[in-house]
């Protein structure tokens, strides 16, 4: 809550993402009007709708299906702006991000959005996550464990703006001091190539890391023969332990 | 009386100017070694040159960032031409990092001595280690007075490994490689077949004092298939290359204390595997699950209650602290999703791409978008703020592999 406090606004479709709004960009007249702002950013989000869905009609996608956001696409685009920021500026400021997301995640973004994460991990910058959809997003709950942020999936959705300027409006000196949402049960487990289900104990190729329940011949992935019967890792990590 | 009294103090004074020359000169001489740290840095290496005017008349230092990156780049660039097949890589390593101790790492050649530097770097590099490699193994060995012992055993949290790093390291003695190498093949050998073994040698001495053939020791490391590497401080000898083209690992030189990490951190991310050096398998591991909030357990880490948090083993549900560990109770492998992730980037590397040059003709000008699609900084105007935006685009490659309509 501070007026050098800088924000930007950044919409995800389903094809693309782009930039709606950014508080440091404000015209002679525009930073003080809050309601031209606003009129402002609902006609540009309407704009990136229709283009959206433009682009959109070119490809065939799953119909009826669950359709994903870009997460990934718009998390890299924030990035990008985060380091921007980093490289310019004298003055040291904490960005964090915010991710406002009710549509599910996509599984093959998986290793787009880890990057993003992980990339979010080294800058310090941590990603907040406030899922106004049905479901949780295993996504979000990682990244914002990893980075440190803060992941709210709030039970009333009346009162979205007190959750978000109670709970992700505050800075991240005062966090400290304050009683957040803790995260419950972040689920780790990742799942197998072969079936796609969640499993808590498999077996992983040791040349492409791919992860398989069940004891194969051959690395379906990257193709690599494992000629030896499954021996127990166990025996030689024990040596090493009493060595 | 006044004859000795002045003849006294006439040879006092004489005595004083002599001593008082006699300092100066000393001064004079010993004017390298009795200058401070801090004070060689304006005598021997003149740092005022490294600094610049900018537009407005103020010191800035050279923009070494610009280097840097360009540097970085081409190599960038190098590898992904060599390599536009993708090479597998050796993702689960098992490396130890012997640091010589001997009486040559307390040379001052490096401020404040090559120990320290070598320690402050090796932390570095290990913590760089397990950010890019988080399901391998570290170790540490150190030379001294001709014999060499294990600092740490291998280990897959770099904690430990850093605290002993930090402790009290003493020089003194010769360095003996053989020795070095023949305690390291030892425990190298136990470590599991699908696991790359390397070594990686800060050498600081220029000999080496052996109690056997080295030829011998080499032979059975080649056997063995561990893969060496050294980074000298000092100056290249001859046995140490020999070694590293024997088994497969480089050897490298360094100038002075930032291009000794710049080669250090060079070795963080995995190498090309040579195939015959690993046995491809599949190795049992586990995905624990993340303990409710309230849950009082005793750890099997720190044998202790603790309340909340922690992951539970999926097959003898011991409660373990941290992640990536070995479940000491049956000795699973537990690592979680986001480890494994943190590979992915070497098995999928980013697509090359071109630079575009800013000096461009003026139709083509006005068909380019006037803003960088990642950030939003205007393109136009001097090659510095282009510069960003080749960071930007390559950026957002690297995470995402969006498509940038420009």
């Amino acid at each position: 809550m501070n007026q050098l406090n800088q924000v930007v606004l950044i919409a995800t479709g389903i094809n693309t993402c782009g930039y709606i709004y950014d508080s440091g960009d404000g015209g002679p007249e525009g930073s003080d009007n809050v309601s031209e702002i606003s009129s402002e950013i609902l006609r540009r989000l309407e704009e990136f709708v229709c283009k959206d869905r433009k682009i959109g009609k070119g490809t065939e996608r799953a119909m009826g299906g669950s359709l994903s956001s870009l997460l990934s696409g718009s998390l890299s685009l924030a990035l990008c702006y985060v380091q921007k920021v980093f490289r310019s500026g004298a003055i040291h400021p904490q960005p964090r991000i915010l991710c406002l997301q009710a549509s599910p995640d996509g599984p093959e973004q998986y290793v787009a959005v880890m990057n993003a994460i992980f990339s979010a991990q080294r800058s310090m910058v941590p990603i907040d996550s406030c899922v106004v959809g049905v479901q949780h997003s295993a996504f979000l709950q990682q990244a914002s464990y990893i980075t440190g942020g803060i992941y709210l999936k709030p039970p009333q959705l009346d009162g979205l703006f007190q959750y978000l300027a109670a709970v992700f409006a505050t800075d991240l000196h005062s966090r400290n001091f304050l009683q957040l949402p803790k995260p419950a049960g972040v689920d780790f487990r990742a799942s197998c190539f072969c079936h796609k289900k969640t499993i808590d104990m498999g077996y992983v190729c040791s040349v492409c890391l791919s992860i398989f329940c069940q004891h194969h011949r051959k690395c379906s992935t990257c193709g690599s023969e494992f000629n030896q019967a499954p021996r127990e890792p166990n025996s030689a990590s024990e040596t090493i332990r009493k060595a | 009386m006044a004859h000795g009294g002045d003849g006294g103090s006439g040879r006092k004074g004489d005595e004083r100017t002599e001593n008082e020359d006699e300092d100066d000169e000393e001064d004079e001489e010993n004017g390298g070694r009795d200058l401070e740290a801090w004070e060689r840095a304006y005598a021997d290496e003149r740092s005022w040159e490294d600094l610049q005017e900018d537009e407005s008349g103020l010191l800035r230092p050279i923009d070494t960032k610009t280097i840097a990156h360009a540097q970085y780049r081409r190599r960038l660039l190098q590898r992904s031409v060599h390599g536009t097949s993708r090479i597998q890589k050796g993702l689960i390593r098992y490396l130890y990092v012997v640091i010589d101790l001997s009486r040559a790492a307390s040379e001052t050649d490096y401020h404040p001595s090559r120990m320290s530097v070598v320690a402050k770097c090796a932390g570095t590099f290990i913590r760089e280690f397990f950010d890019q490699n988080p399901l391998s193994h570290v170790g540490l060995v150190t030379i001294k007075d001709g014999v060499s012992q294990c600092l740490t055993e291998l280990g897959g949290c770099p904690d430990s490994q850093i605290k002993a790093l930090m402790g009290k390291l003493e020089c003194s003695g010769d360095a003996s490689l053989q020795n070095a190498l023949d305690l390291v093949h030892g425990y190298l050998s136990q470590v599991p077949s699908y696991g790359h073994r390397e070594v990686l040698i800060l050498y600081s001495a220029l000999n080496t004092c052996d109690p056997g053939d080295i030829m011998e020791t080499i032979k059975h490391c080649k056997k063995a298939k561990i893969r060496c590497s050294i980074v000298g401080l000092s100056a290249e000898i001859y046995i140490c290359k020999h070694l590293c083209e024997e088994t497969g690992g480089l050897y490298a030189v360094a100038l002075d204390e930032s291009h000794f990490k710049e080669l250090l951190l060079e070795y963080a991310p995995p190498p090309p595997a040579i195939a015959e050096y690993a046995i491809a398998n599949l190795i049992k591991m586990g995905f624990p699950q993340r303990g409710a909030e309230g849950a009082i357990s005793i750890c099997s880490c720190h044998r202790e209650a603790k309340i909340g948090g922690g992951h539970t083993c999926p097959r003898c549900k011991a409660r373990v602290c941290e992640l990536p560990l070995e479940c000491r109770i049956c000795g699973l492998t537990l690592v979680s999703s986001p480890h494994l992730a943190r590979s992915y980037h070497h098995l999928f590397p980013v697509t090359p791409f071109n630079e575009v040059s800013h000096t461009l003709p003026i139709r083509l000008q006005q068909k380019l978008p006037q803003n960088c699609f990642g950030c939003q900084q205007s393109l136009i105007s001097h090659g510095m703020l282009f510069f960003f935006h080749m960071f930007c685009i390559w950026y957002v490659h690297v995470l995402s592999n969006v498509y940038i309509s420009v």
